[in-house]
């Protein structure tokens, strides 16, 4: 008996140290070959590597916030790095929104937006993807490898195919994204709606309801919740990938935010980062507020 | 079931009222829900002033950028103003140095005949005079007058201009007739010099005699057997650059591995010291728990634009991204699981006096690795997605390179080549996590199914 259990608990140890180090290898060859791609090599730039923070440090600090609300700065010197020329929307007489205002306000509308067409689909996508409630085994399997498809297809193609349509900008992030959103949300939604309460659902066949009266009746009432949970979620995540689309033209901040950067534009890469940050955070509090409202602790017990 | 009287349902109103007259805003809130949401749709429109960019955009496109994905063109032109008709190809033509083509006929009374779809899609012409044969009906066109003069009824499938007629033929193609010149557009299903590209000595041989020169043919190029220069030729093929894509399809991947892991292994004691339970300090868990946030918030792009300032473009730009961001995405998963565990056996074995660091190993570790796993397959999962956008800003890999080729716009098929390398990537390791997981999730469910057998 005791033989045996140490002979288990030595093959155990054994498949544990065999996995770690493949594991370990597979790191450190990886590391190898990110290291030889790349342009700058790791440890030649180890000690540069906080050299892009000295740039970011502005001269005054001030600078953040004048380039933030398109003041002109006193440390002018003719580029385009002190003097921010652009962007006034005048709103009203002499009132006006800096334009990075509105670039934000783009970005996270193309985010909502698209999270709402993701929502709109979705929903009857992961009705009949369902394995309990599908009208059709069939129509089950072919819904269910389409928004597979949807999800894996990389954004950055659909929103470069859909700029050479509508021309760059935040429709063709929009459609990009909301079609991401639609394959991403229609799978969350098809696993909460395998796991509802079947019995509503067999009360209402037996008075002879028809599909659209069972699911509209039975099941939308009990997974809504659920559904409304993760599509705050989803907001969360699609701000972020419409700041990511923005900086490949997809309009919006991070197109800005790229400019900035790749300029070397101190002051203004801090007011835009300032201002992701914020928006960012604002966005993930409202929603979680919100989801705590909708479903109470338990959304959040089921990510954990 | 009997049913109830008035007098009962009185009474359960009278007990009950917040069930019965819940507040207005409960009432009408989906109302409400719904109103917001069509307003907030009706401002989007205005704001992306969708109606405008609709009737600027050119859906005609899509089909012909779809055909371009899974097909290619050849476009031979015939100059009619020299003394002799001679067809031109362009330079890069897939058809290679010397293109014959057997669909373009030289007649023996000196016109041509260029065979479209056979002869019910073609077009036949000298100098003076054009004949486009399509849909069953003939059109001549008459080229001695300074102008394409077509006598006879326009067929809605051609398209006059001031110098020039324009018959599209569906999917084949397409003929152009100027005076001076004829355009032909034909179209093939497939891709073209997939394997060797026209400079390949292989090139336009058909596959017996590629593999039998390649088992026991002479030496085409001295010093170098055949199949390495096959193999060569193929990896280094011009037009689809099957090397490139590969080796920056490996820099996407490995991006996502090195990422995601080196994250993993950064956020785990981490974790430890953030989750409130296990922690004695709430002032460093808060600590870590805001630095978790930062990490998270300030976002894969924003470090992915740094990095590449800091390390120049490439995939070690791209992995300490995907590492930064997921120091702060992990630390949490991390820390929330921590958070939920079940803390009797922890309890245990602190009660046989065992040291801080064995209570972690026996107590907690056991009942958090499957789900640390777990979420950490999850993130490697979706970061071989994410890899492929942040390329896109010049973090190496795939991204970069898709990116390009759809800017020039010209070269779908090869857009088409990468998303088709980038679905099966992220199936395969969309299977390899589901796999891992599902043995890791039954591992817990064994152990509740024995649980529950005992009791």
């Amino acid at each position: 008996m005791a033989d045996a259990w140490r002979r288990q608990t030595s093959q155990r140890r054994l498949y544990t140290v065999l996995g770690i180090g493949l594991l370990l290898a597979a790191m450190f060859s990886s590391m190898w070959f990110a290291d030889e791609a790349n342009a700058g090599h790791f440890f030649d730039r180890l000690p540069h590597l906080l050299d892009f923070l000295s740039w970011l440090i502005p001269k005054d600090w001030n600078d953040v916030w004048r380039a933030l609300f398109d003041i002109a700065s006193p440390h002018d010197t003719g580029t385009q790095e002190f003097n921010f020329p652009l962007g006034r929307v005048y709103v009203w007489g002499g009132f006006y929104v800096p334009e990075y205002f509105e670039l934000m306000l783009t970005t996270v509308n193309v985010a909502l937006v698209s999270t709402f067409v993701g929502f709109v689909f979705a929903v009857p996508f992961s009705f009949i993807a369902a394995r309990n409630l599908t009208p059709h085994p069939v129509l089950r399997l072919i819904v269910k490898r389409f928004m597979e498809l949807l999800r894996a297809f990389p954004e950055i193609v659909i929103a470069g195919l859909f700029a050479a349509i509508v021309s760059i900008g935040p429709i063709a992030a929009i459609i990009a994204i909301g079609l991401h959103s639609i394959g991403a949300l229609g799978k969350l939604f098809y696993e909460i709606n395998e796991n509802v309460d079947m019995r509503a659902e067999e009360g209402l066949r037996a008075v002879g309801a028809n599909w659209f009266e069972r699911v509209r009746f039975a099941d939308l009432p009990q997974v809504l919740p659920n559904f409304m949970s993760y599509t705050l979620l989803r907001i969360e995540i699609n701000v972020r990938a419409s700041t990511i689309i923005g900086a490949v033209g997809g309009g919006g901040i991070g197109e800005e935010l790229k400019l900035s950067i790749s300029r070397g534009f101190g002051a203004k890469t801090l007011a835009l980062v300032l201002l992701l940050f914020t928006t960012i955070f604002i966005v993930d509090q409202f929603s979680a507020w919100l989801r705590r409202k909708l479903v109470g602790e338990q959304a959040f017990l089921m990510n954990a | 079931m009997t049913s109830m009287t008035m007098d009962e349902i009185r009474s359960i109103e009278e007990r009950y009222p917040d069930v019965f007259r819940r507040p207005a805003y409960k009432r009408y809130g989906p109302l409400f829900l719904l109103a917001g949401t069509l307003l907030y749709l009706t401002y989007a429109l205005w704001f992306f002033n969708l109606p405008q960019v609709m009737r600027e955009s050119h859906w005609e496109r899509l089909p012909l950028f779809l055909t371009q994905w899974i097909s290619y063109d050849l476009q031979p032109e015939f100059r009619l103003d020299q003394p002799e008709i001679t067809p031109k190809y362009p330079r890069f033509s897939a058809l290679g140095e010397n293109p014959n083509p057997d669909w373009v006929i030289r007649n023996p009374d000196g016109t041509y005949t260029v065979l479209i779809d056979g002869p019910a899609k073609s077009v036949t012409f000298d100098k003076a005079q054009a004949t486009i044969v399509a849909n069953g009906q003939t059109v001549p066109v008459s080229l001695t007058s300074g102008k394409p003069v077509i006598s006879g009824p326009v067929p809605d499938w051609v398209t006059v201009h001031d110098d020039e007629v324009v018959a599209k033929m569906g999917f084949v193609g397409e003929v152009r007739v100027t005076v001076d010149r004829v355009k032909v557009r034909k179209r093939f299903l497939g891709w073209a010099n997939f394997v060797f590209d026209t400079r390949s000595p292989f090139f336009g041989k058909p596959a017996g005699e590629v593999i039998s020169l390649l088992v026991s043919g002479p030496e085409l190029k001295p010093g170098m057997s055949n199949i390495a220069l096959a193999g060569d030729n193929i990896w280094n093929n011009a037009q689809w650059q099957h090397g490139d894509v590969w080796t920056k399809l490996l820099q996407t991947i490995v991006m996502a591995f090195l990422g995601t892991l080196l994250g993993g292994i950064v956020a785990f004691p981490l974790a430890f010291f953030a989750a409130r339970n296990i922690t004695p300090s709430g002032a460093l868990s808060q600590v870590l728990k805001r630095f978790f946030d930062f990490m998270r918030s300030v976002d894969m792009l924003i470090w992915a634009l740094f990095f590449t300032r800091a390390f120049g473009p490439g995939p070690l730009a791209g992995s300490a991204a995907i590492f930064f961001t997921e120091i702060g995405t992990l630390g949490k998963t991390y820390s929330e699981a921590l958070e939920n565990i079940d803390d009797k056996p922890r309890e245990g074995v602190l009660s046989t006096g065992a040291n801080g660091l064995l209570v972690q190993r026996y107590g907690v570790m056991p009942e958090v690795i499957p789900v640390f796993i777990s979420q950490t397959l999850y993130q490697w999962e979706s970061n071989t997605r994410g890899a492929t956008i942040i390329g896109a800003v010049g973090a190496g890999g795939i991204g970069l390179k898709l990116w390009e080729a759809m800017r020039t716009n010209s070269n779908w098929a090869n857009v088409f080549y990468m998303v088709l390398l980038i679905l099966a990537v992220v199936f395969i390791f969309d299977n390899i996590s589901n796999f891992l997981r599902r043995r890791l999730s039954r591992t817990i469910h064994d152990y509740n199914r024995i649980q529950s057998e005992r009791g």
